[in-house]
């Protein structure tokens, strides 16, 4: 999702190595470009123009130390600055802050169709998987239906969702209203549902309100109410990932209101790039607690600013890149090849597997923006399962000897092979270029430090580019470079 | 009689809210001034908070700038008439209408990512073709996320009682819980037939344009409702989320692909979100936009009028600035 940040910082040290200082210009180049790529990004406008000029002067007053390139240390700059903005002010942990004695109540808020319903649902498991109870409160009377959609999913997780605790769930069907009759009837509903919760003697309360608007005043006012009345130790606001520039507004509304302790941002498994978790944490102060990252009730991940800073950075998201990689390979597979990775070992058997869990694991492109280095130059790639058909195709064409050792390759056996497996030798060529690139990629990130990627990333950035014009991964139609309109013009020739 | 009028007086009293919301336009901040390279920045700080994104601000910007070089602007107002102009010229009234087939029943498929308010137009627009007289059905093909049929069940229901008797009747074709969507929009289209219902309007379950097995599903239902109903879907509206930034212009190109989208409905435009990336969407595609969502009531939805969105894109406000 960061992708667009990536390339312009990317573009940014690209631009500034080689050279011995940084001199003003070319850290103004390089914030111009950071600049745009995080507006690109959706983060706020101001909140961008603050962040710039705080990374500039900062940049500015370093001394540039003997040991690292100008490029190097503006990323560490940046890096530094986006992780102190992503963080939580206090350093506090992710998750959810238990209060003793319990019941800890969890008080969800947010605009309309953010994701509050869902969240709350995915809350219960995440607790439940912990061996917390808890109670779901149906506080929102006005929307059609919020009450089943509560008690359904509620009833999803207590059946369904790892863990042994209970999951219990709390509505007053009668008092429902229509748009704008019950308001205020959440207050009673909650107060009640607390009794329940310490009769249940469960740990955590969750209740989940009505999507409203920061501005609509009666709304907004109810909510303090129901604030008041339960004095929830946690006050979560869900955002939308995909949110533009108002992002801040709604979170400054709510913060002011209720005191934001957390956030939750939703749809993070959309393509956006998420500049809002960059504003929403800026002018409310409150840490990002969680991620919701699909429907299912299990899609909820903790926040972690490093691996997002990290993932802005190109330098990969390497920690989510190898949870996922845990949920498609067995821990030992994972464990064999990464020593395999690290003595440069890799096998095209190795090459295709990864290929086919790559694929498995989900959208490519944000597991590719999640590898290290070849991330902004794979981003626009995509490899399907024809492509995928094809390419093992070739490899099954191999003898085991030369899966082992791509040296053996010579262009008779080349040849042999594309004739084998019905391809050209160009295919074939290609094939064994990128194997190359990414086994000598592979060699050379397992095992380093963070300084060490950082370099390590740079020196890639260049061979993953080649890999990437090389060809073999098909570039995507209809990114960025193919407006969407010739697109609809074309189809619309066809109909005619 | 007195429905009509009772919704028509609503319309007008969200559109008055996102009216006043205009206020203090940038306008007055223009007004006076000379046209410099600092006001200019100005404006294009103003089109970004509306979200109208980086390229697209840089191409209006570009034409208030070319502009003023070859000596056409040269005041602060006049470089906001002429981008104001320049917008309203992307949306041409004759696209706005509601396209409706030749012979009932027309077909109007509703699309779009998560939340973005799909369920909430559907209501809308079958309460607008109810107060035109017109038989609605609405078919729940949204069975997946929990408590969608019912919330369309309610809907349903709501619309028909308040209408009263006499009036024609809101219809609800409903399949099993996570059974095919593609066999309710057949259901649907064909209990429409049957029934001599004037549209149907097909709610689906929200997806993220990422999600190609779900876009594929997405074309099935279309398929499948013009297998039943020759022409059908005669309207393909994708609903956007207004404070969705620039993934909207993704969520476009997509929704397009998949299942060629004829309007756009821009829904909680009532908020403080510009809902900007409908301008840059403009830019790129050929989609109009039809409707524009301003509250949770049936009654909440307008025809889209570039005039007053436009005029809300210069908004400021002290969020803004407190920002
Ligand atoms: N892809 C994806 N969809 C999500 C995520 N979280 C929620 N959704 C979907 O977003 C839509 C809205 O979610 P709800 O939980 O109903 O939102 P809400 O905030 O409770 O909505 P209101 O109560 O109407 O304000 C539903 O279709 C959810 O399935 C997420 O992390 N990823
Ligand atoms: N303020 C405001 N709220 C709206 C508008 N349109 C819809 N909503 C609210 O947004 C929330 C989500 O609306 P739905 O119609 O359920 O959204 P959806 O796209 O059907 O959601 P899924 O089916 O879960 O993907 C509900 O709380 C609606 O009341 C609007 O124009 N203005
Ligand atoms: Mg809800
Ligand atoms: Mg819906």
């Amino acid at each position: 999702m960061f992708d667009r940040i990536q390339d312009a910082i990317g573009g940014a040290y690209r631009a500034l190595s080689g050279k011995g200082t940084i001199s003003e210009a070319n850290i103004r180049q390089a914030a111009d470009d950071v600049r745009t790529a995080l507006l690109e990004a959706d983060a706020n406008y101001q909140v961008v123009e603050a962040f710039c000029e705080e990374i500039v002067a900062e940049a500015l007053g370093r001394e540039v130390t003997r040991s690292l390139k100008p490029g190097q240390e503006f990323v560490g700059v940046v890096h530094r600055k986006l992780v102190e903005l992503l963080s939580p002010p206090d350093g506090a942990e992710p998750g959810v802050v238990q209060v003793a004695p319990p019941p800890t109540v969890v008080m969800m808020c947010g605009l309309q169709g953010s994701g509050k319903t869902t969240t709350c649902a995915k809350l219960a498991a995440y607790l439940k998987k912990r061996g917390r109870s808890c109670l779901l409160v149906a506080a929102d009377l006005q929307r059609p239906a919020a009450v089943d959609q509560l008690r359904t999913v509620a009833e999803q997780v207590e059946r369904d969702a790892p863990g042994g605790a209970r999951v219990l769930f709390y509505a007053e069907p009668d008092q429902v209203g229509a748009y704008g009759e019950a308001v205020g009837v959440a207050v009673g509903v909650c107060q009640r549902a607390l009794k329940e919760a310490l009769r249940e003697r469960v740990d955590t309360v969750i209740l989940d309100t009505a999507g409203r608007l920061h501005v609509n005043d009666e709304l907004m006012g109810e909510l303090e109410r129901v604030h008041r009345a339960v004095r929830p130790h946690q006050t979560f606001l869900v955002v939308d990932a995909m949110t533009g520039q108002d992002a801040v507004h709604s979170a400054k509304a709510f913060h002011e209101r209720l005191h934001v302790d957390g956030v939750v941002l939703t749809k993070f498994d959309s393509d956006t790039r998420g500049g809002a978790a960059l504003s929403i944490n800026r002018v409310t102060g409150a840490p990002i607690r969680f991620i919701g990252v699909g429907e299912k009730l299990d899609a909820l991940e903790e926040f972690h600013a490093e691996r997002i800073a990290g993932r802005i950075l190109g330098m990969g998201d390497v920690v989510t890149l190898v949870e996922k990689a845990q949920e498609e390979v067995s821990e030992e597979e994972a464990a064999a090849l990464q020593e395999k990775l690290a003595r440069g070992e890799m096998t095209f058997d190795d090459f295709l597997k990864q290929l086919r869990a790559i694929r498995r694991m989900g959208p490519l492109k944000q597991v590719l923006g999640m590898l290290p280095g070849v991330g902004s130059a794979l981003k626009d790639a995509q490899v399907d399962d024809k492509q995928l058909n094809r390419i093992e195709g070739i490899i099954n064409s191999m003898t085991s000897a030369e899966r082992r050792d791509p040296s053996l390759l010579t262009a008779s056996r080349r040849r042999r092979i594309a004739r084998g497996s019905a391809s050209s030798q160009q295919e074939v060529n290609r094939l064994v270029k990128q194997f190359e690139a990414v086994s000598k990629m592979a060699k050379q990130m397992a095992g380093l430090g963070a300084i060490g990627k950082i370099k390590a990333v740079r020196q890639m950035q260049g061979q993953a580019q080649q890999l990437a014009a090389g060809g073999g991964f098909r570039p995507k139609a209809g990114t960025r470079t193919v407006s969407p309109k010739a697109g609809y013009k074309k189809r619309k020739a066809k109909r005619r | 009689m007195a429905l009509i009028k009772g919704v028509l007086s609503k319309v007008r009293s969200g559109l008055r809210r996102t009216r006043q919301a205009l206020a203090a336009p940038l306008r007055s901040v223009l007004s006076g001034r000379t046209l410099d390279e600092a006001l200019i920045r100005e404006i294009e700080a103003a089109l970004i908070q509306a979200d109208v994104g980086v390229a697209a601000t840089r191409r209006l910007v570009g034409s208030i700038r070319e502009a003023r070089s070859s000596g056409a602007l040269t005041r602060g107002e006049d470089a906001l008439e002429h981008l104001k102009a320049e917008l309203k010229a992307m949306w041409p009234s004759a696209d706005r209408a509601l396209r409706l087939a030749d012979t009932p029943p027309t077909v109007i498929l509703v699309a779009g990512i998560n939340g973005s308010g799909k369920t909430t137009t559907t209501a809308k627009l079958a309460a607008m073709l109810q107060a035109q007289g017109k038989s609605v059905l609405l078919g729940a093909c949204d069975t997946f996320r929990a408590g969608a049929v019912k919330q369309l069940e309610v809907w349903a229901h709501r619309l028909t009682e308040r209408a009263g008797a006499g009036a024609p009747a809101v219809h609800l074709v409903r399949g099993a819980e996570g059974g095919d969507p593609a066999a309710v929009a057949f259901d649907a289209c064909d209990a429409a037939v049957s029934r001599g219902v004037d549209v149907v309007i097909l709610d689906t379950a929200g997806r993220l344009h990422t999600q190609d097995p779900l876009m594929r599903q997405l074309a099935k239902i279309r398929d499948v409702a013009a297998k039943r109903i020759p022409g059908a879907p005669h309207e393909v509206l994708l609903v956007l989320d207004a404070t969705s930034g620039q993934n909207a212009l993704r969520q476009a190109a997509v929704f397009t692909d998949a299942i060629d989208v004829t309007g756009i409905i821009l829904a909680k435009l009532d908020g403080t979100a510009r809902g900007g990336s409908v301008v840059a969407i403009r830019q790129a595609t050929d989609i109009p936009v039809k409707f524009i969502g301003v509250g949770e009531t049936p009654e909440d939805l307008a025809p889209f009028d570039p005039d007053a969105f436009v005029e809300a894109l210069f908004a400021t406000d002290d969020a803004d600035r407190a920002a």
